[in-house]
C-alpha cells in the first residue's frame, strides 16, 4: 500500500510564458486522477513582465501557498526565475529548467545537489515552429524525466489539456504536439 | 463520476452568487476581484439565467445598482476591490443604517502584500465601521458556501452582509464539486416606507439604534460561530485566525504536531464576534494568539491585553502579507518551539514593465518630448508602468491625475517660471473618476494638458469593457458614450486625438498642446490606439513587416534606456549573451555593444524606429 499522494510544486517563469496554463493543466490532470488540488496564481501588475511564480499542491492540504524549503519540485521556464525560487525546494527534490546548464552553474551552486534538469526547451519550440510553447515543451520534458516522482503522467497532461482546451481543436492539437516534442526529447537526452 | 471542477476563488463566488439564486450583480472591474463578474456573466449566458449582470462606471454606481435591487426585494451583489469599497463607502455607511430586503453581499476584496494595488487596507475594518457583518473565507470553496450563509443572514437581518476574500482565495484554484444553479428568479417588490428608504436625520437615528440589535443578535447567530479544528486538544493556550491565514496555521499545526497540545479556533465571521466566543475563549484560556490579515479586528474584540496576542502587542506583524512561512514562525516561538528555517538572500526580481508594443509607451515618449521637465501626473492602470519611463511621477488614486494636476498648477501659479504639467490617464480610470475633476479644471482655468490613453478597455484587469465599448458584461449590445464629446461637454476648448504610433504626428501634437495649455487653457489629447491585449487586436499582427536592427547600431542603448521595449535587447558584445535587464547599467565600451529585436516579443508596432537617434532600426528586407 503506496502513501498517499502529497505534492507540492512550484511553477515560474516571466509574464507571457505561460506559467498559468501548465499550472492548470496539471491541477486538471490532478482532479482526473482523483485528487484534491490546490493552486495560486499572480495577476494583476505582478504579471506584466515581472516574474509569476505559481503554486500547485495536490494531495490533502488546506493552505494554497509552499513554504520555503518544502517543495517537492520546480519547473523554471527561465534560468532567471530558477535562481529567484529554488529557495523554495526541499532536499532531495528536482527541477526543471529551460535554459543550459553552463549559464546557471554560476549563479546556482547547490543545482548539482538536486535532481536538475537543463534543456532548451525555448529553441525546441521554434523548431516545431510555435515559439510561444516553450511552456507545453518544458512540460513534456518534465513528465518523461521525472516519470517517476510525478503524481501524472503524460496520458493525464493530454487528458487535461483536451478538458481545458475543450472544442478549441487546433489549439489542442498545437498543444499536444509541444507536450510531445518535449517528453521526445527529454528520451534522447535523458537515455542511460 | 466525478463532477469536481478546477474553480477560481473567483468563479466559485460566481457560482455561489448564481447557485443561491443572485439576480443583480454589478462590479467596476479590480484585481484581485475582477473575475468575479465575468464569471457571472458567464454563468447567466451559459445557463440563460434571469439576471442583470453589469460593469458600472465605477464601484459607487455599482454599489447603488445593486443596493436598489435588494431594495426591490431580490437577492443582490456588487463586487469589487479593497480600495473600490474605497469609493464605494458612502452609500455603504448609508445602506448599513437603512439595511435591505433581499439578500444584499457587498464583496471587497482584499490585497495583503500588496500584489496589486496602492493599499493593504483590511476591507473587514470597514465593514466595522459601516457596522456591518463580514465573513472572511479560507479557500474558494468556503467562499462558495459563504454566499450561502451571507444572503441568510442579510435577508434574516435586513442587512448588507460582506464578504473579504483576499487574494489568495480570489486567485487560487481549488476542486469543486458544482451545486445546482438556481433558476426561479424572484418577482420584484419594492415596498414604499419613507421614513426608512429616505430616512431624515431623526429616523435615522432610530434606524442607528435598530442596527445596534441586529448586530447584537447577529453575534450571537450560530451558523457563523468561529470554529474549534481540534476539539479533543485539551490546553490552555489557543490560537485563533480567520480566512488564509486559519488555513495556513491548520496545515503547519498539523504537520509539526502542535495540532495535539494547542487549541486552533477558525473565525468564520471576524466581525461581529461572537459574544459567546468572547467570553468563554476569555475564560478558558491562558494565552491566546490572534492571525489574522492586515488589521487586528479580532484582537481588538478580544479585549484583554494581558491574555491576548496579536498585531496589538507586536507578535505578529502589521504590515504585508501573512505567508505560511510567517505563520510558521510566529505559532512555534508562540508555541515556545524552535523555529529552523534556512535564510535565504533574496534574488533580485524583474520590476513589471509595459507590453512589447504598448501604444502607452509610444504616448509617454511622445510626452516627454514636448514637455521635457515636465510635471507628470498620472493614475491607476498599466500606465502606471510609465514611471519606468520617467514620464509619471504621481500616482494616488483612481482619477486623481487631473485634480492633482490642478494643485500643481495653483501651487506654481504666480512662480516666474511655471513647470509644464502634463497628466495621463486610461480611458477607464477617465470614466471612473475623472469627468468630474475635469470640469472642475476647466472651471478654475487649470493650464495643463490631459492625454487620454483610450486603448478602449481596462486593461491591467482583463480587458473589460468601458462605457464606450458599446458592448456589456455578458457580450450584450451597449449605448457608447464618446470621449471626446464628453471631454467637449466638460467644456474643454482643445480637444484632438491622435495616434501614438504615428510617432512624429503624435509628438507634434502633444507639442501643440502643450502650447495651448501654457497660452490659452486646458487641452486635452485622446490617445486612440487599441490594446494588444485585446484578443481582436493579436490577429493583424502577422500581416504586419517585420523589424530588424542594422549592423551599424553602436550600442548607445538610447532605446533601451528611453523607450525600454521588452522586445529590444542590449548585448554585451556581438554574438554574446543578453546584459541583465534588471540592473540597467549602460556600461559605455560602446563597440562592444549591439541591440537586437526579440522576433517573439516583438509585437511589430515599429515605433522604435522613430526612437532610434541614428536611424539603425528599420523594416526587415528594406534595401
Amino acid at each position: 500500500m503506496s502513501l498517499p499522494v502529497r505534492q507540492e510544486i512550484v511553477i515560474s517563469g516571466l509574464g507571457g510564458q505561460g506559467v498559468l496554463f501548465i499550472t492548470r493543466i496539471l491541477a486538471q490532470a490532478a482532479i482526473l486522477k482523483g485528487y484534491p488540488v490546490f493552486t495560486s496564481e499572480t495577476h494583476g501588475m505582478a504579471q506584466r513582465g515581472g516574474a509569476v511564480i505559481s503554486h500547485l499542491k495536490v494531495g490533502d492540504f488546506a493552505s494554497p501557498l509552499i513554504r520555503p524549503s518544502h517543495a517537492d519540485g520546480l519547473i523554471s521556464l527561465t534560468p532567471e526565475t530558477f535562481a529567484m525560487h529554488s529557495n523554495f525546494l526541499k532536499e532531495k527534490a528536482w527541477a526543471v529548467v529551460n535554459g543550459q546548464k553552463k549559464q546557471s552553474d554560476k549563479v546556482l551552486p547547490e543545482a548539482e545537489a538536486k535532481t536538475c534538469f537543463f534543456t532548451q526547451a525555448d529553441v525546441l519550440a521554434q523548431k516545431i515552429e510555435n515559439a510561444r510553447s516553450t511552456n507545453l515543451v518544458l512540460l513534456g520534458y518534465s513528465l518523461q524525466c521525472l516519470s517517476d516522482r510525478f503524481f501524472c503522467d503524460i496520458d493525464d497532461a493530454k487528458q487535461a489539456v483536451d478538458i481545458i482546451l475543450s472544442s478549441r481543436f487546433k489549439m489542442q492539437n498545437t498543444a499536444l504536439k509541444a507536450i510531445n516534442a518535449g517528453y521526445d526529447a527529454s528520451m534522447k537526452e535523458n537515455k542511460t | 463520476m466525478d463532477k469536481r471542477r478546477l474553480m477560481l476563488g473567483n468563479e466559485a463566488i460566481a457560482q455561489g452568487l448564481a447557485e443561491y439564486g443572485c439576480q443583480i450583480a454589478t462590479s467596476y472591474p479590480g484585481t484581485p476581484a475582477s473575475e468575479i463578474l465575468s464569471s457571472v456573466a458567464k454563468l447567466k449566458n451559459k445557463n440563460d439565467l434571469s439576471m442583470h449582470v453589469q460593469w458600472a462606471i465605477n464601484e459607487k454606481v455599482a454599489f447603488e445598482i445593486a443596493y436598489a435591487g435588494s431594495m426591490s426585494g431580490l437577492k443582490s451583489a456588487v463586487s469589487m476591490k479593497q480600495v473600490g469599497l474605497n469609493v464605494a463607502s458612502d452609500p455603504l455607511m448609508s445602506a448599513a443604517y437603512m439595511g435591505c430586503k433581499g439578500g444584499f453581499l457587498v464583496i471587497s476584496a482584499d490585497d495583503p502584500g500588496p500584489h496589486s494595488s496602492q493599499t493593504e487596507q483590511d476591507s473587514r475594518m470597514m465593514a466595522m465601521i459601516a457596522k456591518i457583518p463580514v465573513l472572511d473565507p479560507d479557500s474558494p470553496e468556503q467562499a462558495r458556501q459563504m454566499i450561502d450563509y451571507g444572503f441568510k443572514l442579510s435577508e434574516r437581518f435586513e442587512i448588507p452582509v460582506m464578504i473579504r476574500p483576499v487574494t489568495r482565495v480570489c486567485h487560487t484554484r481549488q476542486d469543486i464539486e458544482p451545486g445546482m444553479i438556481c433558476t426561479n428568479p424572484k418577482t420584484p417588490d419594492f415596498e414604499k416606507n419613507p421614513a426608512r428608504w429616505a430616512a431624515t436625520p431623526k429616523f435615522r437615528f432610530q434606524l442607528h439604534k435598530e442596527l445596534e440589535k441586529k448586530l447584537e443578535a447577529i453575534s450571537q447567530f450560530p451558523d457563523t460561530e468561529p470554529i474549534c479544528r481540534n476539539p479533543e486538544t485539551k490546553s490552555k493556550t489557543a490560537v485563533v485566525a480567520s480566512g488564509v491565514s486559519g488555513a495556513h496555521c491548520l496545515e503547519i499545526m498539523k504537520e509539526s504536531g502542535l495540532f495535539n497540545s494547542i487549541s486552533l479556533f477558525t473565525v468564520v465571521q471576524p466581525y461581529p464576534l461572537h459574544q459567546s466566543f468572547i467570553t468563554n475563549i476569555l475564560s478558558d484560556y491562558e494565552k491566546i494568539l490572534v492571525i489574522e490579515e492586515t488589521m487586528p479586528v479580532i484582537e481588538m474584540q478580544l479585549a484583554d491585553r494581558n491574555k491576548v496576542m496579536g498585531k496589538m502587542t507586536g507578535h505578529t506583524p502589521r504590515v504585508g502579507e501573512l505567508l505560511p512561512e510567517n505563520v510558521e514562525q510566529i505559532i512555534f516561538e508562540f508555541a515556545g518551539k524552535k523555529y529552523e528555517a534556512e535564510s535565504f538572500k533574496p534574488v533580485p526580481g524583474r520590476r513589471p514593465t509595459l507590453c512589447a508594443g504598448c501604444p502607452h509607451r509610444a504616448s509617454f515618449f511622445a510626452i516627454k518630448k514636448a514637455a521635457r521637465k515636465g510635471i507628470y501626473t498620472s493614475d491607476i492602470g498599466c500606465y502606471t508602468l510609465g514611471l519606468n519611463l520617467k514620464a509619471v511621477d504621481t500616482v494616488l488614486c483612481m482619477g486623481a491625475a487631473i485634480s492633482q494636476a490642478a494643485g500643481f498648477y495653483h501651487s506654481y501659479k504666480d512662480e516666474k517660471k511655471r513647470p509644464d504639467i502634463v497628466a495621463t490617464m486610461g480611458d477607464s480610470t477617465f470614466f471612473h473618476a475623472g469627468v468630474a475633476a475635469l470640469i472642475d479644471a476647466v472651471v478654475q482655468d487649470v493650464r495643463f494638458v490631459l492625454v487620454i490613453l483610450d486603448n478602449r478597455t481596462t486593461a491591467m484587469t482583463g480587458n473589460q469593457p468601458t462605457p464606450d465599448s458599446g458592448f456589456g458584461a455578458c457580450g450584450e449590445k451597449l449605448n457608447k458614450v464618446d470621449i471626446s464629446s464628453l471631454v467637449k461637454g466638460c467644456g474643454v476648448k482643445f480637444v484632438e486625438e491622435g495616434d501614438p504610433y504615428d510617432t512624429r504626428a503624435f509628438t507634434s501634437l502633444m507639442k501643440k498642446a502643450v502650447k495651448y495649455s501654457k497660452e490659452t487653457g486646458p487641452a486635452v489629447v485622446i490617445s486612440k490606439r487599441p490594446c494588444l491585449l485585446d484578443p481582436a487586436q493579436k490577429k493583424l499582427v502577422q500581416d504586419l513587416p517585420e523589424y530588424e536592427v542594422g549592423d551599424e547600431c553602436d550600442g548607445c542603448a538610447y532605446c533601451i534606456d528611453n523607450f525600454e521595449c521588452p522586445a529590444l535587447i542590449l548585448h554585451e558584445e556581438k554574438g554574446g549573451q543578453p546584459s541583465d535587464q534588471a540592473d540597467g547599467e549602460t556600461d559605455k565600451k560602446a563597440s562592444e555593444k549591439k541591440v537586437s529585436i526579440d522576433p517573439v516579443m516583438c509585437s511589430r508596432c515599429g515605433v522604435c524606429v522613430d526612437v532610434c537617434p541614428k536611424k539603425s532600426i528599420r523594416e526587415k528586407n528594406q534595401v
